[in-house]
């Protein structure tokens, strides 16, 4: 493990996007960075800006409007980058399966690295979430193979 | 339209938890327009209601807004049980208070804390947070979730509160109080929050009125509105007065929802003093022929549900009119005029709940 990869795993920044939730998650998102459970212990800060982020945190089941916000920020986040789906809609569309509007969960818009059940996922499994994630992270090249695309010119 | 600057605001953005895209048009720092772009969280509940069983939609409705989830599934169990000729039994419709104002502080503790944060005041946003746990541990502990708990059912409540329980209850509350009222002295006298707040955003009590503003929005402009005075529930039977703030403005607002954190406090004991034995819930067959509407108080405003049943196992229609739809109208009337700086604050002062309002 090379020193930026070292740094990476001590300090992931995460985004959060609401892709169409009941907000369930999201709060529950909100409450992880909060003292109780706090995981600025990790070093994860949450940021506005995608290309900071080294995580993004995707709720909801994603609809038709937000899917191009969606692809977009997830293009925007420079590799290595990890995507978790919080909470059983953003996994499997869950509770909202016969809803019009609905995809039905994030890994029909981009791929999805850890899946985090629960509705709404409690903050213990959405550290583990992350941590599953972090893992993860751990194992990619820091750099980009040689011939690969940079992350602006896939559409 | 003047020449100026089009800024877009959201639909992702640090401050709004949710997608809600506002384009705003400036002239130097000033609002001018305010235009909201929806559509971000629309999931279509409403036709997803009428597909399922009229049994299951009491989860559906639940997760048209995870803040005040359990609101929404009382206010459908009522209209259903109105269709039904139902009445819930005495107990359930205490314990149905109980879980109902555990949620309005959680839900208004968590405006609070980000309203803190809009303006920048974090560590009083992690403070409120902080102390709305306690109130999160209490609903895990009653009802086994934090945020969705899933009490209301169909003539009744699916869960009993012991006397283990409400003793829990009984002792962590009171700290609760303690915490809170040090907390909202703080924000509601510290002098950069009152130079954020005060005067901020104004909606006169007519110009509420006329909008059809509702909830903390309408009390914040002195109109003493609340759906809880109709006494659905147990609330006939509890001792209550709405709480009111005169000026109008983003404090008068947050000012309201401080106050009610305390009076749902007090409710909850009342109706844990108060809590008559009995059964949890009727059994009923035959299913809904006939509409019925209902209307309850969210932390946010008036809430109304309709359904409409057809005699099968699917409704007819099931009609959702939330308290965020009703107080836009004000936020977009107040918006131009403020500043740029102010237009998270302001926005933020309606405690809008996107996805209700797009289900
Ligand atoms: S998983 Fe459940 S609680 Fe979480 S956003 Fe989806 S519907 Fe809401």
């Amino acid at each position: 493990m090379n020193l930026i990869q070292k740094a990476r795993m001590k300090s992931p920044w995460i985004l959060h996007f609401n892709a169409g939730s009941c907000n369930g998650c999201d709060i529950e998102i909100l409450s992880c960075l909060t003292p109780v459970y706090d995981i600025e212990r990790f070093g994860a800060v949450n940021v506005g800006n995608p290309k900071h982020a080294d995580v993004l945190l995707v709720t909801g089941p994603v609809n038709r409007r937000n899917e191009r916000v969606l692809r977009n920020l997830y293009d925007q986040m420079l590799d290595p980058k990890i995507v978790v789906a919080v909470g059983t809609c953003a996994s499997s569309g869950g509770v909202f399966q016969n809803c019009y509007n609905c995809m039905g969960g994030v890994d029909k818009v981009i791929p999805v690295d850890v899946y985090v059940p629960g509705c709404a996922a409690k903050p213990e499994t959405i550290i583990e979430g992350l941590i599953l994630g972090l893992e993860k992270l751990a194992k990619m090249p820091s750099k980009p193979k040689k011939g690969a695309q940079p992350a602006e010119a896939r559409t | 339209m003047s020449e100026g600057t089009s800024v877009p605001f959201g639909p992702q953005h640090p401050v709004l938890p949710e997608p809600i895209q506002l384009r705003i048009s400036l002239e130097d720092e000033n609002v001018v327009q305010a235009l909201p772009a929806l559509g971000y969280v629309h999931r279509g509940i409403e036709k997803a209601g009428e597909l399922n069983d009229f049994q299951q939609n009491v989860f559906l409705v639940e997760r048209v807004c995870g803040i005040c989830s359990s609101i929404h599934a009382l206010a459908y169990c009522l209209a259903v049980e109105a269709v039904l000729g139902l009445e819930a039994p005495k107990r359930a419709s205490y314990l149905r208070v109980v879980w109902m104002e555990l949620h309005r502080i959680h839900s208004h503790l968590l405006y609070l804390g980000l309203l803190a944060e809009a303006f920048g005041f974090e560590s009083l946003f992690m403070e409120f947070w902080r102390v709305r746990e306690r109130v999160m541990d209490l609903l895990e502990m009653t009802a086994g979730n934090r945020v969705i708990i899933s009490v209301c059912t169909i003539g009744g409540v699916r869960r009993d509160i012991d006397a283990e329980q409400a003793r829990a209850i009984r002792e962590e509350l009171p700290k609760l109080r303690d915490e809170a009222r040090r907390l909202v002295d703080s924000l509601l006298s510290d002098y950069t929050v009152r130079q954020r707040t005060v005067g901020k955003g104004t909606i006169p009590a007519a110009l509420a009125l006329e909008l059809g503003a509702v909830g903390p929005t309408l009390r914040g402009s002195g109109v003493a509105q609340d759906m809880r005075m109709a006494g659905y529930a147990a609330y006939g039977e509890l001792e209550f007065r709405p709480v009111t703030f005169p000026d109008g403005d983003t404090y008068s607002r947050t000012a309201v929802r401080a106050e009610e954190v305390f009076q749902s406090i007090d409710l909850v004991l009342a109706a844990l003093d108060n809590l008559p034995e009995g059964d949890l819930k009727v059994g009923f067959k035959g299913r809904p022929e006939g509409a019925a509407l209902a209307r309850v108080e969210a932390p946010r405003g008036e809430l109304i549900y309709m359904v409409v049943g057809n005699g099968t196992k699917n409704l007819e229609r099931m009609r959702v009119r939330v308290p965020t739809y009703a107080n836009i109208p004000a936020l977009l009337t107040v918006l131009p005029g403020c500043e740029f700086a102010d237009v998270p604050v302001v926005t933020l002062s309606i405690d809008p709940c996107i996805s209700c309002t797009e289900r």
